[in-house]
This record gives C-alpha cells, sequence and structure tokens, in this order.
C-alpha cells in the first residue's frame, strides 16, 4: 500500500498497462508534450514516447472515431477529453458508433476503448465546461460507464477498463485529482466494473453516492453520528452501467433508508435509476420514502459561492437525512 | 507515430506539389471530367500496369461480380416492393465498376468500410448473396443475424468493416484503421467510401486533417453520383475547379479523379492510391464520377424531379458501367455476347436462390435482442465485469 493522489493512480495505472500490452496508447490534446492539461499523463511522454502518447489536434470526433476505428482492429486506445463536456462535439462517434458498431454487426467485433476524462462541476468554469454525462452515457446500451471516488478505486477500475473488450467511458474529477488514499502496489490490482464499495458501514441509513459525492457523504456521516448519533451506511456505487444492485439492496434492506447523492442534474438522473430499483426490490423494507440529492437543476452557474451551493455539500445531505427521520436541522 | 513536424512539413509540401501534378491533367479539363465526365475513350487507362497486368479470367471476373451486384440489387428491390423488407434500401445499380474495380485490388492489409449504400462493396470483397439478402430480410441467417439491416452489412473476416448509417460517420473509423495498421508495423491500406454529400461533414475534415498530419495509410475514395438525396453537387457544395477532391489539397493531401463507368480508369487509380500508401504511407482523395440509377433509396418516389429523366437515360445509354467492360471485352476479344448473357442468368439465378434463402431463413429469436451488446456477457469469464448490466423489470418473452 502506498498514500497517492488519485492523479498518481490513475498515472500508474496508464504506466503498468502500457507495460503490460503493447495496443495500449494514450491519445488526446495536450497529452503528451505538455503533460496534460491537468497533470494526469505527466512524465509518461518522456518515459513512453510518441507511439503511446499521442498529441492529437483540437478535433474530438476525428480522434475518438480515430480510436474507435483502432480498436476495432485490436488496439486499446484510451483516449483523453481535456473535460468530459468537450465528448459532446463528437457525440455522434463516441456514443452512436462505440455502442452500436457491436450489435449491428450481429457480434463480429468489439470496441476496447476507454474515453476518459475529468466530468465534473464545482471549478467555476460556467456551464459549458462542467457536465456530468454518466446519466447520458448509462443510457446506452453497448456502453460501460465509472466514476470513481478514490485513488485506489481510480487504479483498479483504470486497469480493468483498459483490459475491457467493451468501450468504457471513465469519468474523473478534476477536485478529486489531489485527493490521497492508500493504493496497493501490485501491478494486478483490479477492481470489477460493477462492484460498488460500502464506504462505511451503518445501520440507521444508506446514503447512496458516486463520485464526489462519496466524499461529501461520508463528511455527512460522519457530522450524522456525532450530532444526532444516527449511523450511515455510505455505498459508493463506482461503476454506473454495469450496476451493483445487490449491493444496493443488501445495504437499504439493513437500514431500512435511503439517500442517494449525486452531483448530476436531477432529471434522469443516477439516482431515478436507482430509486426506482429500491422501490422494486425493497419496496417493503423502507422505512420512509427514498430522498434524492443531485445538482441544483440549472445549467451550472459560474459565481464562485452560488457554484458551491449548487452542488449537493455535506451540510445539505445531513438535513436531508435528518428530515428522512423527522428531526429538524 | 511520428509528431516531428518540422521534417513532415516539407515532406508533405513536396507530396502535394506532386498531387496536382500527378494529375496530369490541367484544371480545366479536370473540371470536365468531374462534372460532365465525358466519354472518353475507353481503353485510355488499359495500359497502366495493374490493368495490363489482368489476366483473361481477372477480367471476366470483374464483369461477374458486376453483374452479380445489378442482379442482386434488383431482386432486392422486387422483395422490398413486396414488403419483405423494412426500413431503406439504397440500391448500388449503376455504381458498380467502384466498388468491384477497388476491391479487387486489395491484399491481405487493404480493408474497406463505406456507408449506408453498402451492398455492392459488400458482394465485390466476397460476401455471399444469401447472407446479403437475409440480412435486408431480417433472418437469423443474415450476416448481422439481423442486427444491422441494409445500411449495416459487417464482414470483418473479410477485412470489411460496415455498413454505416450515419452520414460521413464512418470517415474517422476508416482512419482508426489505418491508424491501426501503421501502429502495428503492417504494409496495408484503408479504402474509406463516402458519398459526394458526405465530403461536407466536420468529421471528414478532420479526418482529412489527421491523415494528412499522421502520414495515414489511408484512401478516402469519394462516389460522386451528383446528388446527396435530392440535392445536387452544385446545391450542396463549394468545390474547387478539379471537384471535391481537389479539397484534399488544403490538406497537403494527394488527389485524383476517375471516370466511374470504366473500370480500368477506377483501377488505375485506385492502384496509384494503394501503392502511396503502402510505400509512403500517405493518404489519397480518390473522386470517381458515377451515378445510381435509383432513387436514394426506394422510398424515394421523387427522384425524377430532382433530375431529369434524360439524364439518367444518357447514363444508362452511354456510360452504364457494365455495358461499357461488356464493349470493353468484346473488343479486345475476351467475352462475347453469348457469355454475357449467360453470366447474367447465371446471376440471376443466384440472386433468386439467395431469396428463397432469405424467404425459408428463421428469424433470430427474441433472446437475440441481448445478445452482441456488449462482449462480456457474450464472453462470460473472459471479464471481471460484475453488476446488472441490463435493465428492464420483465423481459416481454418471460
Ligand atoms: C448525419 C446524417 N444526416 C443525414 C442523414 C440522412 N441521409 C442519409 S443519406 C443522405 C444523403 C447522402 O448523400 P451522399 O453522401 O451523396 O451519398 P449517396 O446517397 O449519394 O450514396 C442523407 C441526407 C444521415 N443518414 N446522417
Amino acid at each position: 500500500m502506498a498514500l497517492i493522489t488519485y492523479r498518481q493512480a490513475l498515472k500508474d495505472a496508464f504506466s503498468e498497462e502500457i507495460e503490460r500490452d503493447e495496443n495500449v496508447f494514450i491519445m488526446g490534446e495536450e497529452v503528451a508534450q505538455y503533460n496534460g492539461a491537468y497533470k494526469v499523463t505527466e512524465g509518461l511522454w518522456d518515459k513512453y514516447g510518441d507511439k503511446r502518447l499521442v498529441d492529437a489536434p483540437i478535433s474530438e470526433a476525428g480522434f475518438i472515431g480515430l480510436g474507435i476505428g483502432a480498436a476495432m482492429m485490436g488496439l486499446r486506445p484510451v483516449i483523453e477529453m481535456m473535460f468530459f463536456s468537450f465528448v459532446y462535439v463528437a457525440w455522434d462517434q463516441a456514443v452512436n458508433n462505440a455502442s452500436s458498431l457491436r450489435y449491428m454487426s450481429g457480434g463480429l467485433m468489439n470496441v476496447p476503448l476507454v474515453i476518459r476524462g475529468p466530468a465534473n462541476g464545482g471549478t467555476n468554469v460556467g456551464a459549458t465546461h462542467s457536465h456530468t454525462p454518466e446519466n447520458l452515457v448509462a443510457n446506452f446500451p453497448g456502453l460501460k460507464c465509472v466514476v470513481p471516488a478514490t485513488a485506489a478505486d481510480a487504479k483498479g477500475l483504470m486497469k480493468s477498463s483498459i483490459r475491457d473488450n467493451d468501450p468504457v467511458f471513465f469519468m474523473e474529477s478534476t477536485l478529486l485529482y489531489g485527493e490521497e488514499s492508500e493504493v496497493p502496489e501490485d501491478p494486478d490490482f483490479l477492481i470489477p466494473l460493477g462492484k460498488a464499495d460500502v464506504k462505511r458501514e451503518g445501520t440507521d441509513l444508506s446514503i447512496i453516492a458516486h463520485g464526489r459525492s462519496v466524499l461529501m457523504a461520508l463528511a455527512a456521516a460522519k457530522e450524522l453520528k456525532k450530532k444526532h448519533n444516527i449511523d450511515a451506511e455510505v455505498v459508493d456505487l463506482r461503476s454506473i452501467r454495469p450496476l451493483d444492485e445487490e449491493t444496493i439492496i443488501k445495504s437499504v434492506k439493513k437500514t431500512n433508508r435511503a439517500l442517494l447523492v449525486e452531483e448530476n442534474k436531477p432529471y434522469c438522473g443516477i439516482g431515478s435509476q436507482v430509486s426506482h430499483l429500491i422501490q422494486r426490490r425493497a419496496f417493503d423494507y423502507l422505512d420512509a420514502p427514498v430522498h434524492r440529492l443531485s445538482a441544483v437543476d440549472a445549467p451550472a452557474i459560474y459565481s464562485p459561492p452560488l457554484e458551491k451551493v449548487q452542488l449537493p455539500e455535506a451540510k445539505v445531505i445531513v438535513r436531508e437525512a435528518l428530515d428522512m427521520f423527522n428531526i429538524k436541522a | 507515430m511520428s509528431t516531428k513536424t518540422a521534417k513532415k512539413k516539407t515532406a508533405a509540401k513536396s507530396a502535394a506539389k506532386k498531387s496536382s501534378g500527378s494529375a496530369k491533367k490541367s484544371a480545366p479539363a479536370k473540371k470536365a471530367a468531374a462534372k460532365k465526365a465525358d466519354a472518353p475513350d475507353l481503353r485510355r487507362y488499359a495500359d497502366a500496369p495493374v490493368n495490363k497486368a489482368m489476366s483473361k479470367s481477372d477480367k471476366i471476373r470483374a464483369f461477374v461480380d458486376m453483374v452479380r451486384i445489378r442482379k442482386f440489387e434488383q431482386a432486392a428491390l422486387q422483395s422490398y416492393q413486396k414488403g419483405k423488407m423494412g426500413g431503406f434500401l439504397h440500391l448500388y445499380i449503376g455504381q458498380e465498376a467502384t466498388a468491384v474495380g477497388t476491391c479487387a485490388l486489395l491484399g491481405d492489409h487493404d480493408h474497406i468500410i463505406t456507408a449506408y449504400r453498402d451492398h455492392g462493396h459488400a458482394l465485390a470483397v466476397g460476401m455471399t448473396m444469401n447472407e446479403c439478402m437475409a440480412e435486408l430480410y431480417g433472418k437469423y441467417t443474415g450476416c448481422s443475424k439481423g442486427k444491422g439491416g441494409s445500411m449495416h452489412f459487417f464482414a470483418p473476416e473479410k477485412r470489411y468493416w460496415g455498413g454505416h448509417g450515419i452520414v460521413g460517420g464512418q470517415t474517422p473509423l476508416g482512419l482508426g484503421i489505418a491508424y491501426a495498421l501503421k501502429y502495428k508495423g503492417l504494409k496495408g491500406s484503408c479504402l474509406c467510401f463516402l458519398g459526394d454529400g458526405a465530403v461536407n461533414q466536420g468529421p471528414f475534415h478532420e479526418s482529412l486533417n489527421l491523415a494528412g498530419l499522421w502520414d495515414l495509410p489511408i484512401i478516402y475514395v469519394i462516389e460522386n453520383n451528383r446528388y446527396s438525396m435530392g440535392t445536387s453537387q452544385d446545391r450542396s457544395s463549394v468545390y474547387p475547379e478539379g471537384g471535391l477532391a481537389q479539397r484534399a489539397e488544403a490538406y497537403r493531401i494527394d488527389w485524383t479523379t476517375a471516370h466511374g463507368e470504366n473500370l480500368y480508369d477506377v483501377r488505375a487509380k485506385t492502384s496509384e492510391a494503394i501503392e502511396r500508401a503502402h510505400e509512403k504511407s500517405r493518404p489519397t482523395v480518390l473522386e470517381i464520377a458515377t451515378y445510381r440509377y435509383y432513387g436514394h433509396s426506394i422510398a424515394d418516389a421523387n427522384h425524377q424531379k430532382y433530375r431529369t429523366k434524360e439524364e439518367i437515360l444518357e447514363y444508362q445509354r452511354n456510360r452504364d458501367p457494365i455495358m461499357v467492360w461488356q464493349r470493353i471485352l468484346e473488343e479486345e476479344g475476351v467475352l462475347t455476347a453469348d457469355e454475357a448473357k449467360e453470366i447474367e442468368n447465371k446471376a440471376r439465378d443466384e440472386a433468386k436462390d439467395s431469396i428463397r434463402f432469405a424467404d425459408e431463413s428463421p428469424f433470430p429469436p427474441e433472446s437475440e435482442i441481448l445478445t452482441d451488446v456488449y462482449h462480456s456477457v457474450d464472453n462470460p469469464g473472459s471479464h471481471t465485469n460484475q453488476g446488472k448490466i441490463f435493465f428492464n423489470d420483465r423481459l416481454p418473452w418471460e
């Protein structure tokens, strides 16, 4: 185990997979000579050179499509989006082509591709740069989507995603790149896609979250315990599609209350899917209606203090949890 | 991949210079070729090395392949009109020399990818009429098990990567195929076909820039049949005197044009492009002047509104690719009219058989809706994936 940042964990995952498989290469804007816009690939070009770290011009549709074509041929491209928000200019390639090709060919091909990059708000860059498209991507059968919250998860999930034979959308967060956690050093440390992680055990309430909301949920759980003696369990989904329904259901059956938290927008967000699941499979176990928290339902606002408020912070999670116990905050 | 820009710039510059030179035609002459395609001397390209190397049986094979495509399409049209298939049906009739002339030149590391008007290319690379017709019928025996339909034929083992329904959407994919060849150090190429309407899509321009920048062995073949649906080339594109292909100059990519009714010409120009890809790992844009006889798709009942009957007749009478090739082969003493007739009859029978095959084949079982979505689901054990990946609470057939 080593205490490293989320950014370093990703970089280690890339190094290990580049060394392990000659078909792995990283392509994107500023990933090589510039060391990555968020320094996630820093030093890798020096180490692995032009073939494995490829600076692409600003042509997302062109190089994502190129990545898909190369993946059809057996390469394993890892395509960086400087911001995940930029994937929209390549939506036809990233989503329409990547999700459909295997199907339309009756299984004659597959697309072992990773599209990755930061997909988060909260950095005061305005609405165009602050999208969280995990719900959009997860709506496409054929695609997989993971959203790691910690350094260890980032590493284990990135390595699994690169080795996966289907297209994986890997959504990171610029707000998490500097966060540290203990990460195993085993070069075969893999976290399966579709496996949630109980980040904190509890008995009174299940807070189910993904991405940065997991950290907020953990902070809220601490506060709930300290101030109100409410013991919250925090379930980190980690993977959106596939989804670990069993861990969700097990937790809700234990605690009888579910609060769903995400930085995505509410309408057709991940929470709506999870909420449906809970009412469908744990209806009789519920002592309260399922509650949801998400970003306030508007484009991401620029104004720094307001953007903080727009995303579900720990204190709002605490308030919502108390509401589920009919406790006035 | 090379990113040593300084060296490359000069290389690209001289390539571009050669491009206009290699076309060996003054700009106005080229314009005539691209826009009017005046019926040229039929044997003008017969002496190109790739054509001189053709054996008698190669020549007959090309004739057979073109006739097979036409008969297949005619049979498909009849079935479509009988209500045997759904969706769209984009016929290739009139354009046969393009698919046959190009695909015959593909070696072990040469790949192709095209748009939705894809039946001709499929047959030209050796897919069977049966699997193609069954796919049109949505049958389990179709090349994509009935999951792709007319616009989405695939045969990766024949290096045929589809069959793509989004206009221009295949152009970056073709680039990726070429990228993979170069990455793996293979001497190959990718022929990526597109229509004259697709040239205005952004991803195509992004692809051209990347192809030129990274020296990728891709050949973009613009099948210029003069119309994108009901919009003529002149109403959809601005283009230089040399035609749509000349836009490649902006990306320092070699370009040329061919008469799509003349198989010799198609082969001659394609072979130069393949050689450029193999020997120099450089891209080419090749524009082939051609024509479609039917509407954009069979749902296009208006095709005589945006063009005249005379225009269609003129092409059919004077520049039909099969007729032109037959004339050439008869002049060369390679084929007689009787033999040609026999080839036609055989192809018609083969197409008829494929209709019977498609008719008698089963539809895929309902459970097939959920296969071929994910490799990990179809190959349990090969992945560490867990959890739920399909989200229906209950399936209609359960
Ligand atoms: C992105 C996109 N826009 C529009 C369409 C609808 N559409 C299908 S084919 C077509 C015309 C394309 O013409 P062209 O590229 O010249 O090819 P051709 O049909 O002549 O072979 C159009 C507009 C589509 N399939 N995809």
